[in-house]
C-alpha cells in the first residue's frame, strides 16, 4: 500500500502513499497549521525549497481555482499530507489538488501522520528531508538527504523574483510609483500595493539604489522571499542607500533585509512560523492581530543598537528603531518601526492570502506615508495614527 | 487591560431546566463562569432552578438561590444580593430574555445592577429578526429577504412577494420553538398561527427559503480593545432547513475555500460590532448557495450557546471561561491559553483532527409525532467523536449515539427504491444511515448530494466508507487474518462490532484478531494548536495513527465513565453524578479519568478530571482506554444505564470494577433472581413474572389479574412501559415492549391502582445505610417517577412506613451487595408497601435529594466505592455525611418534571408510564405549597394563577375526588368552567360553576378560551386509553398555548395548595447555603443534646 517515503535527517522516516508526481526531492521539513488555503501555500515562492506538510487533517477538499495562486507555479520542493481529497467540492473549484500537483510535477505523500511529523520538527526543529516515490529505502533516502544542504546559508531569491523589470498599473487613477524589489514576490502582495492606486515597478534583488533612484519612486517595497535573509546581500546595500531618502516598506523577507539594512542580524528559528492563527501585538496601540505566517528566520532585535527604551533602540546610522509589533506565543520580533526615517515592515503577511485580514490596514499606511512623505507631513510611519492620519 | 476594580458581587443567571433546545451546555458554561469569577474574588450569587446541576452545587457559587427564573424571584434575590453586575450570557436563551424582563421592569434601574456582556440594546437587535436584519443592511451585510408578520393575513400578503417556500421564525423562542417551513397556502396557514402563538411578542419573520444552501457556523469571541477571533468554524451536512441543533455536524469547516472563510469571518466580526457585543462570545450562522457561493448572515447569539459548549470541546478553547473574564475587564492578551500552559488566548486554534456532533433523538416516545427534522429543534442529546479523518470521526460518532448505531451502516431493509429516495429528501433522524444504505446499494454520489442537499464532498467520504465496508463483507472471516485491511478499517474508524456484522464473525474474534496483528489506538492530544506548541493538558482522543501522546503517571488511577448523549431518561442528573464522582477521588488523591462522549456536559470539561478521554462508550473504546491506563478500578455506577450495560463485559475481560459488582446488577435486573432475594428477605413485591413473546404475557397477566404493566427489562425511562387493563388492550400494547426488550424479556406485573409511589436513594457501604431521602410522588403510581412531581420529606407517608421503608431499603442493599448508591421505588396501597423495583446505581434524583439535604450523595458513594467506610468519611470530617432526617429539614423540596409535549404538537400530553420529561425543577421553601408552587413557576410552562378561571373535566373515576378541590378554587376566589358531566357533580355539592360544551358537539368554548386567554388552569383527567376525543384536543391545546394542565387529581391537589400559598406569601428567598447550614446547626445542636 506504501509507495512513497518522507525521511528527515534525524533518520525518521514516514511511509505514506505518492499523490503528486513521481520521483525524489530533497529540503527542508517545515509544518504549516492553516486549515485552509492550501493552494496559496503551495504556490507562495517563499516555500522555495521547502518540502512543506500541512497539519489538517484533510487537504485539497475545495479544489483549485486560479485566483487562489500566488504565483504562476507550484513552489514547494515537495508536499506531505494526512489525506488528500481526490474529488473536491466547491462551486468555484476548477480540478483537483492531486492533479495539480501532477502536473506540476511536484512529489507529494499522503496517508503520513503529520501530526507525528510536527511533533519531531517541534521538538528537533526544521530539519532537511527527503520525500521519494523511488527511492523507499530509508537508509538510502536518508544518505541522500544528510549530502544535501542546510537551509542556513541558502541563496533561494534567485530562483524566484523577476529576471528583469515589470511595471503592474491599477485599473484606476494613479496616485503613486512603487519601486518593488521582488525577492519572490506573492501576487496579493502586488495587488495590495497596487490598490493603493500604485503604479508597482517590479524590480530584481540585484537592482542597484541607482536604478531604483532613476524611478524616482514614491517609495520602495521589499517583498517576501525564501532561503536564509542573511544571502540576500544586494537588496540590503540597496534599501541601506535609500533609507530616509524614501519611504521603505519590507513585509517578511523585506523585514528582515529591512532589519539588517538598519544593522541588525537575523536568525533562524527552532522550527519557524507558518500558519494563519498567529497573534501578533501592535503594541502601541495594544491591540493584537491574527495574521497569516511563513518565516524561519527573523530578526533579533537586540543587535539594532544600544538600548533607548523598551524594545526600543538606537541604531549606528539610522537613528532610533523600535520594535513595532510581537509575537505573542514566543515574543519573536514581528515588525519594526524606525522613528526618524520613513521606514517600517512587518514579519507576517498583510495580504494575507491564506488567512485573515486583520493587518491589511499596513497596506494603507504605506500609501499614507508616502503621500505624507512626499508632501513633508510625516518623516516617520510613526507619525501616522493605525488609520494614516497625520497624529 | 487588567480587570475592573468596581466589580465587588456579580449574580449569574443559569438557564433553568432541562428543555429541547438548552441542556447540559449550559451548566458546562455556568459552572465555569462561576468559577472563573470566584477565583477572581467576586462574590457570585446564582439563581438558578434546575437542581440537577454542577452549577448549583453550593461550592460553586457563593449564594446559591435554587428559585424559578422570573422577574419575581430574580428580583427578590436582587434586593437581598445587592449584586454589583448581572451576567446572563451564560445561561442561555432564558438567562438572555429574563435579562430583558428585568430592565423593562426596571429592576436593574432600581438596584443599579450593570448588564455584563451584552447590553439591553444589543440583545434586543440581536433577537428581533426585524431589527437585527436592519443592522446588517447598514454594514453591508446580506440577509435572507425577509417581512415581519403579526396576522395570517399579513403572512399570505408576504408569500406573495416573498413565493414558497417560506421560512417561518417566530422572535424571541428557543431553539426555533414554534417556527418551520411552509412549502404552500395550506401549510402558512397552519404554521403561521402557531407561531405567533409561541412567540412572547407575537411575531414572526416570514422569511425567502434558503432551504438547501450550506449552512455554517462561527464562534467568535470580543473583547473590549476590540480584538477579535474566530474559535471554530462549523459546517453542517444537512443542508439549510433543519435546525442546527438537529443536524450533523462537523468542525472545522471542511468545504470552505480561504478566500471564503475570511470573507465569512470578516463578516463575523462586523455583526458582532454592529449588534454592540462589548465582550464574550457568540455565534454567528451563514448560508452559502452551493451554486453561486453568495453568503447570507442568518443569525447570531450574542451568547454562549450550544454551538459554544461544541467549538469548546472541539478545540480546547474554553469560550464561557474566557467569555467570563472577558467581562470582567480582561483582554484576550491577558488571558492564558491553559491547555498549552504557555499561550495566549488571544488566538484562532486550528486542529488537526475532524469532530463530528451526531444529535440524538427521541421521537419513539412520542408516537404520532411527525419525525421530520424542521428549523424547529427536536434533538434531546448529541454525541460528539473526534477523528483523524471525517470518516474516522463520523462512524465514532454514530457509534457513541447508543440508539443501536453502530455506525455508518444499515442492514438493507429490502425497501423499494421510491422508499429509499423519499427518505433521502426528507431529513429524519434515520436519514443518515440511508445514505449508508444508498450508496451500499450502488447509488452515486451525485444522486445523494443531489436527494439530501449534503455537499458532495461529504457524500464522496460516506461512499469511501460504503465501499470499505464491501471489501470486508467480500473476504468475510478472512479479514481477521488481513491485517492491512483490519488496520484501513480502524483507520477509518470502523468499530469492532461494525468489522464483525460485515465479516459475518463475532466482536470478540474481531478485538482478539486486531489485538493479535497488534493494531491498537494511540491516544492524542486535543491541543487547541496542531502540535504547534507543547501541550500539558491531559484531553485525549483514539485514534489508528502512529504515536501515542499520554503521559505516564503512578499514582493509583480511577476510570468514571460517563452516560453518553443526553436522552429523555438518561440526562444531567448522571453527569452530575459522574462529576461529583470525580471531584470526590481527586479529593482522596485518585487520578481520575473521564470516559465520556457528550459535548454539553461538566465531565467533559478538561478542568474536571484529571484526564478526560473524549470517547465512545462502547465495550471496545472503553476496554482500549483501560488497557492503555491500567486503572486500579472502574466505576460504572454513576453514568446511568450506559456504563451499567458494559459492566458484564468489562468484568469478563478482567477489568476490575468498583462498587457493587456486576453479579448484584443481574441480580437486580433479572426478574427471576431478584424476586428469589425479595422472597429470601422478605420484602413484598407486586405479584408478576417474565415473558418473552405476547402469549407468554398473557398468560403471565391471566394468573395475576389485571391491570397489569408491562415493560422491558433492562431499560431506562419506562421506554415502552405500559398499563393495560385487559387481555385486548395488552395484545395492542405488548409489541412495543418486547420490541424495546430486543433480546431481554419484558416484565408482567400487577399494576397497583391509586398506589402512592416513594423513591428512595441511599448508599450502603457493606455495613451501614445512609438513606439520601425518600420521596414521595405527587402524582400516583402508574405515572413514571421521573414524570412525576415529588416532595422530600414526604408529604403523607406516616414515620412508621418511613421506618419501614428505610428496613427494607437496608435489606435489599445488603441482600443485592450494594456498594454505593441505589435507588429503590416502593408502591403504598393500603399502608402497605411494596417494591417496584430496585436500581444500584445512581438515580435521577440524586442531585435533587443531595441539594435538599446538603449531603453530597455521590461523593460519599464514590468514596464507598473506592473502599472508605461512612463511618471512616463522617471521621475524615472532609464531606458532609449526613442522611435524611426529617427531623432536621426545616425546610420542604418538591422536583418537578419538564415535559416537551409544546415540540410534539399531537401527541396525548397526558402523563403515562413512560418517561418523556427532559428535566426537572426544584422549589424549596418552607411548608409544601409554597415550595409546590416555587417548582411550578420554575417549569416556566406551568405557572400557577392566583385568580382568574380553572377549567375542570375528570373520568368519572375522578369526580368524588375533585368536589374538594373545586370547592377550595372557589373559596380562594377562582372561578369555575366544566363541562356536563363534570359540572352536574359539583353543582349537585352547591359548587357555582360554569358549564362549557363539549368540542365534539360543537362548542368551541373551551378551545378559544385557551387560545385567546380567559382559562388560566386546567385539570383534565384521560377517559382511559381510547379518548381520543375532547380531553385529548383541551389537553393539546393548552399545552400549545402555554397554558398549565394539570391531568391528575393528586396533581391538582397539590396545584391548590401551590394557589394557596401564592396568595398567602410575599416571595422571599434562602439561599441554599444558608439551608444546609440550618440543617448543620440542627445537627450539631442535637448531637451536644445527646
Amino acid at each position: 500500500m506504501s509507495d512513497a517515503l518522507l525521511v528527515l535527517e534525524d533518520g525518521t522516516a514516514f511511509c505514506g502513499r505518492s499523490v503528486g508526481a513521481k520521483g525524489t526531492v530533497l529540503g527542508e521539513a517545515v509544518f504549516n497549521t492553516g486549515m485552509t488555503g492550501y493552494q496559496e501555500v503551495l504556490t507562495d515562492p517563499s516555500y522555495r525549497g521547502q518540502l512543506v506538510a500541512m497539519t489538517a487533517a484533510h487537504v485539497g477538499n475545495y479544489g483549485m481555482h486560479p485566483d487562489h495562486a500566488e504565483s504562476d507555479a507550484i513552489q514547494v520542493a515537495g508536499f506531505v499530507v494526512r489525506e488528500m481529497a481526490h474529488r473536491p467540492s466547491s462551486w468555484r473549484s476548477q480540478g483537483s489538488l492531486p492533479d495539480a500537483l501532477r502536473e506540476a510535477g511536484v512529489v507529494a505523500i499522503e496517508d503520513v501522520d503529520t501530526r507525528r511529523l510536527t511533533r519531531r520538527l517541534r521538538e528537533h526543529g526544521s530539519m532537511r528531508a527527503g520525500l521519494s516515490s523511488e527511492v523507499l529505502d530509508v537508509d538510502a533516502l536518508l544518505a541522500l538527504v544528510r549530502e544535501s544542504p542546510s537551509m542556513e546559508g541558502r541563496e533561494l531569491v534567485s530562483e524566484v523574483g523577476v529576471r528583469a523589470p515589470r511595471v503592474v498599473r491599477p485599473d484606476g487613477p494613479t496616485h503613486l510609483r512603487i519601486a518593488a524589489l521582488d525577492l519572490g514576490m506573492k501576487r496579493s502582495m502586488i495587488s495590495g500595493l497596487v490598490g493603493l492606486g500604485a503604479e508597482v515597478h517590479l524590480l530584481p534583488s540585484t537592482t542597484t539604489a541607482e536604478e531604483v533612484r532613476a524611478l524616482e519612486p514614491d517609495g520602495l517595497f521589499v517583498s517576501n522571499g525564501p532561503g536564509d535573509p542573511a544571502t540576500v546581500d544586494a537588496a540590503v546595500t540597496t534599501m541601506r542607500a535609500l533609507l530616509g531618502e524614501v519611504p521603505v516598506f519590507g513585509i517578511c523577507l523585506g523585514s528582515q533585509l529591512l532589519g539588517r539594512a538598519l544593522g541588525a542580524s537575523t536568525y533562524k528559528l527552532a522550527f519557524g512560523h507558518r500558519g494563519i492563527n498567529q497573534p501578533v501585538l501592535r503594541r502601541r496601540e495594544g491591540v493584537v492581530e491574527i495574521t497569516s505566517h511563513n518565516h524561519g528566520f527573523a530578526v533579533d532585535a537586540t543587535t539594532l543598537g544600544e538600548r533607548t527604551g523598551d524594545l526600543r533602540y538606537r541604531t549606528a546610522e539610522h537613528g532610533e528603531v523600535e520594535v513595532s509589533h510581537v509575537n505573542l506565543n514566543d515574543d519573536v520580533v514581528e515588525g519594526l518601526a524606525a522613528l526618524d526615517i520613513p521606514a517600517f515592515s512587518v514579519q507576517y503577511h498583510p495580504e494575507a492570502a491564506p488567512g485573515p485580514s486583520d493587518a491589511h490596514y499596513l497596506f494603507d499606511r504605506f500609501g499614507a506615508l508616502m503621500q505624507a512623505f512626499r508632501e513633508g507631513r510625516a518623516r516617520s510611519v510613526l507619525d501616522l495614527d493605525v488609520r494614516g492620519e497625520v497624529a | 487591560m487588567p480587570r475592573r476594580d468596581d466589580l465587588k458581587s456579580v449574580l449569574v443567571l443559569g438557564s433553568g431546566p432541562i428543555v429541547i433546545g438548552q441542556a447540559g451546555e449550559f451548566d458546562y458554561s455556568g459552572t465555569q463562569a462561576c468559577r472563573v469569577l470566584r477565583e477572581e474574588g467576586l462574590r457570585v450569587v446564582l439563581v438558578n432552578s434546575n437542581p440537577a446541576t454542577i452549577m448549583t452545587d453550593p461550592d460553586v457559587a457563593d449564594a446559591t438561590y435554587v428559585e424559578p427564573l422570573t422577574v419575581q424571584s430574580v428580583r427578590a434575590v436582587i434586593e437581598q444580593e445587592r449584586p454589583d453586575a448581572l451576567l446572563a450570557t451564560l445561561g442561555g436563551q432564558t438567562a438572555l430574555n429574563l435579562a430583558i424582563e428585568l430592565a423593562e421592569a426596571g429592576v436593574l434601574d432600581e438596584f443599579e445592577v450593570e448588564l455584563l456582556g451584552a447590553d439591553i440594546e444589543a440583545i434586543r437587535t440581536a433577537e428581533d429578526r426585524e431589527r437585527f436584519r436592519v443592522a446588517m443592511a447598514e454594514v453591508g451585510l446580506e440577509c435572507p429577504r425577509s417581512v415581519y408578520v403579526r396576522s395570517v393575513d399579513d403572512a399570505l400578503a408576504a408569500a406573495e412577494e416573498l413565493g414558497y417556500p417560506l421560512v417561518l421564525r417566530p422572535s424571541f423562542t428557543l431553539g426555533g420553538k414554534g417556527g418551520g417551513i411552509a412549502h404552500d397556502e395550506p401549510e402558512l396557514r397552519e404554521r403561521i398561527a402557531r407561531g405567533i402563538a409561541d412567540s412572547p411578542v407575537g411575531e414572526v419573520l416570514v422569511e425567502e427559503s434558503v432551504l438547501g444552501w450550506k449552512e455554517f457556523e462561527l464562534e467568535v469571541m470580543r473583547d473590549r480593545n476590540d480584538n477579535c477571533v474566530i474559535v471554530c468554524s462549523i459546517e453542517n451536512i444537512d443542508a439549510m432547513g433543519v435546525h442546527t441543533g438537529d443536524s450533523i455536524t462537523v468542525a472545522p469547516a471542511m468545504t470552505l475555500s480561504d478566500p471564503e472563510l475570511q470573507r465569512m469571518r470578516d463578516a463575523a466580526f462586523t455583526v458582532l460590532r454592529r449588534i454592540g457585543v462589548e465582550t464574550g462570545g457568540s455565534n454567528v450562522q451563514f448560508a452559502v448557495d452551493p451554486v453561486t457561493g453568495r453568503q447570507l448572515v442568518i443569525e447570531m447569539n450574542p451568547r454562549v450557546s450550544r454551538s459554544s459548549a461544541l467549538a469548546s470541546k472541539a478545540t480546547g478553547f474554553p469560550i464561557a471561561k474566557i467569555a467570563a473574564r472577558l467581562a470582567l475587564g480582561y483582554t484576550l492578551d491577558e488571558i492564558a491559553n491553559d491547555i498549552t500552559g504557555r499561550t495566549r488566548a488571544a488566538f484562532e486554534p486550528s486542529i488537526d483532527y475532524v469532530v463530528v456532533k451526531v444529535p440524538r433523538f427521541d421521537f419513539e416516545k412520542f408516537p404520532g409525532a411527525d419525525d421530520t427534522l424542521t428549523t424547529r429543534m427536536h434533538s434531546v442529546g448529541e454525541a460528539m467523536a473526534f477523528g483523524r479523518s471525517f470518516r474516522d470521526a463520523l462512524h465514532r460518532a454514530l457509534r457513541s449515539l447508543e440508539d443501536g448505531t453502530i455506525g455508518f451502516h444499515r442492514e438493507d431493509d429490502g425497501c423499494d427504491a421510491a422508499t429509499l429516495e423519499a427518505d433521502l429528501v426528507r431529513p429524519t433522524p434515520r436519514r443518515i444511515l440511508r445514505v449508508a444504505q444508498a450508496l451500499a446499494r450502488g447509488m452515486s454520489v451525485e444522486e445523494v448530494a443531489r436527494l439530501t442537499a449534503y455537499d458532495p464532498w461529504f457524500v464522496d467520504q460516506m461512499q469511501q466508507l460504503t465501499k470499505l465496508h464491501a471489501r470486508i463483507a467480500e473476504v468475510g472471516e478472512s479479514v481477521l487474518t488481513d491485517a492491512d485491511l483490519l488496520r484501513a478499517a480502524k483507520r477509518d474508524g470502523v468499530g469492532d462490532r461494525l468489522l464483525g456484522v460485515l465479516a459475518g464473525v463475532e466482536e470478540s474474534d474481531v478485538r482478539a484478531a486486531r489485538h493479535g496483528h497488534g493494531i491498537r489506538p494511540v491516544y492524542r492530544t486535543v491541543d487547541t494548536c496542531a502540535a504547534e506548541f507543547d501541550s500539558t493538558t491531559p484531553y485525549h482522543y483514539a485514534t489508528y495513527d502512529e504515536e501515542d501522546e499520554v503521559a505516564p503517571h503512578d499514582r493509583r488511577s480511577v476510570i468514571v465513565l460517563g452516560s453518553g448523549p443526553n436522552r429523555i431518561g438518561q440526562g444531567v442528573e448522571f453527569d452530575y453524578c459522574c462529576v461529583h464522582a470525580v471531584l470526590a477521588l481527586k479529593d482522596a488523591g485518585y487520578e481520575t479519568i473521564m470516559v465520556n462522549c457528550n459535548p454539553e456536559t461538566v465531565s467533559t470539561d478538561y478542568d474536571t478530571a484529571d484526564r478526560l478521554y473524549f470517547e465512545p462508550l462502547s465495550l471496545e473504546d472503553v476496554l482500549e482506554v483501560v488497557d492503555r491506563e491500567r486503572p486500579a478500578g472502574v466505576i460504572v455506577q454513576f453514568g446511568g444505564q450506559t456504563p451499567l450495560k458494559l459492566a458484564r463485559g468489562l468484568a469478563d475481560a478482567g477489568v476490575p470494577i468498583w462498587g457493587t459488582s456486576p453479579d448484584a446488577i443481574d441480580t437486580a435486573e433479572d426478574r427471576g433472581l431478584f424476586a428469589a432475594m425479595m422472597d429470601d428477605i422478605g420484602a413484598r413485591m407486586p405479584a408478576g413474572g417474565t415473558a418473552r413473546t405476547a402469549d407468554e404475557a398473557r398468560a403471565v397477566a391471566g394468573r395475576i389479574g389485571y391491570p397489569v404493566l408491562v415493560r422491558p427489562s433492562f431499560v431506562l425511562g419506562g421506554r415502552a412501559m405500559r398499563i393495560v387493563d385487559d387481555p385486548a388492550a395488552l395484545d395492542r400494547e405488548v409489541g412495543a415492549a418486547l420490541e424495546a426488550a430486543g433480546d431481554q424479556t419484558i416484565l408482567v406485573d400487577r399494576f397497583l391502582e391509586s398506589a402512592i409511589e416513594v423513591d428512595v436513594d441511599v448508599v450502603f457501604d457493606g455495613e451501614e445505610l445512609l438513606v439520601g431521602g425518600i420521596l414521595e410522588h405527587i402524582e400516583e403510581a402508574g405515572v413514571h417517577s421521573g414524570d412525576s412531581a415529588c416532595a422530600i420529606p414526604p408529604v403523607t407517608l406516616s414515620r412508621a412506613l418511613e421506618r419501614e421503608i428505610v428496613d427494607v431499603a437496608g435489606r435489599i442493599a445488603r441482600g443485592l451487595g450494594v456498594r454505593g448508591l441505589m435507588n429503590v421505588q416502593f408502591a403504598v396501597r393500603d399502608q402497605q408497601l411494596f417494591c417496584i423495583e430496585a436500581n444500584p446505581r445512581a438515580s435521577r434524583t440524586v442531585p435533587f435529594v443531595s441539594k435538599a439535604i446538603g449531603t453530597p450523595l455521590a461523593k460519599v458513594a464514590a468514596r464507598v466505592m473506592a473502599g472508605t467506610s461512612l463511618a471512616e468519611l463522617r471521621a475524615e470530617g472532609s464531606l458532609p455525611v449526613h442522611g435524611y432526617d426529617p427531623d432536621l429539614l426545616q425546610h420542604v423540596a418538591v422536583k418537578e418534571a419538564v415535559l416537551p409535549f409544546d415540540r410534539f404538537p399531537g401527541v396525548d400530553p397526558a402523563l403515562t408510564p413512560e418517561l418523556r420529561s427532559t428535566g426537572e425543577v426544584m422549589g424549596i421553601a418552607d411548608d409544601f405549597g409554597d415550595a409546590f408552587a416555587r417548582a411550578q413557576a420554575g417549569t416556566g410552562t406551568l405557572i400557577l394563577p392566583t385568580d382568574g378561571t380553572v377549567f375542570l373535566s375528570v373520568a368519572d373515576r375522578d369526580k368524588r375526588a375533585v368536589i374538594l378541590v373545586a370547592r377550595r378554587l372557589v373559596d380562594l376566589g377562582l372561578n369555575l368552567l366544566a363541562t356536563d358531566g363534570t359540572a352536574r357533580v359539583l353543582e349537585r355539592w352547591g359548587v357555582p360553576v360554569t358549564r362549557v360544551g363539549k368540542v365534539t358537539e360543537g362548542d368551541d368554548a373551551i378551545v378559544r378560551g385557551l387560545r385567546e386567554g380567559g382559562i388560566d388552569l386546567v385539570l383534565n383527567t384521560p377517559y382511559g386509553p381510547d379518548a381520543r376525543g375532547d380531553g385529548l384536543l383541551i389537553r393539546q391545546t393548552a399545552v400549545s398555548n402555554g397554558v398549565p394542565c394539570v391531568t391528575t387529581v393528586a396533581g391538582m391537589s397539590a396545584a391548590l395548595l401551590g394557589v394557596e400559598a401564592l396568595q398567602r406569601t410575599g416571595f422571599a428567598v434562602r439561599s441554599l447555603q444558608d439551608r444546609h447550614a440550618e440543617v448543620l446547626e440542627r445537627l450539631a445542636s442535637r448531637v451536644v443534646r445527646a
